[in-house]
């Protein structure tokens, strides 16, 4: 929670990206709490990996500096900042005393890569084939929209 | 050792509103796109918590999903900030506002 806060209140882009690798590497310390040690190494692979090393990647390539601020309007501020603590308080009120929902055992060992696997290719089987359509597009567009605009244009030329 | 579910619905929703908040505060794009994972976290975070709970397994499959999803829409975005970068010198958002030079 500090690292997302943090990730509000830097203004340079990089001490952002840090901060959210604060917040995802937190993040799947909780789902080993929870017992999903799979999802906990996905997170790890996929997200502080995969995912951020992009983000980094793209910072670093786009010389992102600090950025400059707008000023909001008054209005806004008079109303929504208070609006928004009145808001978080009721909701976090009413989710920590009226509820009667249950507990969460801690490290019930319990999401293991077998029974997921089984429920992924068994139950989800065509939404895990669609998944892999659209990444082979997102990867398609990606490498078309990366690309230099000289040689799109070149090849538009050639087309035309 | 048990916790409350409601402690992590309540961290999941913290999670998302910081998420939103910086959507709709910051002006750096790169940054924009950073809050969109965390909303994303903070959601997986919630997934998580009721599949423990209910002892339903496919809420981690659908995290699973989540993060494909994610991944997919990080390259693609970070693609078109690369190509509108290319194009216009800036990464404000304040100054993107027509999608044709």
């Amino acid at each position: 929670m500090a690292g997302a806060v943090n990730l509000l209140v830097q203004s340079h882009p990089i001490n952002s990206a840090l901060s959210l690798i604060v917040v995802m590497g937190s993040l799947a310390a909780e789902y080993l709490l929870l017992g999903a040690e799979f999802l906990a190494a996905i997170q790890v692979i996929v997200y502080a990996g995969a995912i951020m090393v992009l983000f980094l990647i793209t910072i670093m390539l786009l010389n992102a500096g600090k950025e400059e601020r707008t000023k909001g309007s008054r209005i806004a501020t008079l109303l929504g900042v208070p609006g928004v603590l009145i808001g978080g308080v009721l909701v976090a009120w009413t989710l920590l005393h009226r509820s009667d929902m249950g507990s969460v055992p801690i490290g019930a060992l319990w999401g293991d890569p077998k029974s997921i696997a089984r429920l992924l290719f068994h139950d989800f089987l065509l939404p895990f084939e669609v998944t892999s359509v659209l990444i082979l597009i997102a990867i398609m567009g990606a490498v078309v929209l990366a690309s230099r605009p000289e040689t799109g244009a070149r090849a538009a030329r050639k087309d035309g | 050792m048990d916790i409350p579910l409601s402690y992590y619905l309540l961290l999941s929703g913290i999670l998302f509103a910081c998420g939103v908040l910086g959507f709709l505060i910051k002006r750096n794009i790169i940054t924009i796109f950073m809050s969109i994972e965390l909303m994303l976290n903070g959601v997986n975070l919630s997934f998580v918590a009721f599949a423990a709970h209910w002892h339903a397994l496919s809420g981690q499959v659908f995290v699973f999903f989540v993060m494909v999803v994610a991944a997919a829409e990080a390259a693609v975005g970070l693609a078109i900030i690369i190509a509108v970068y290319r194009t216009r010198e800036t990464l404000n958002v304040d100054q993107v506002n027509l999608l044709k030079l």
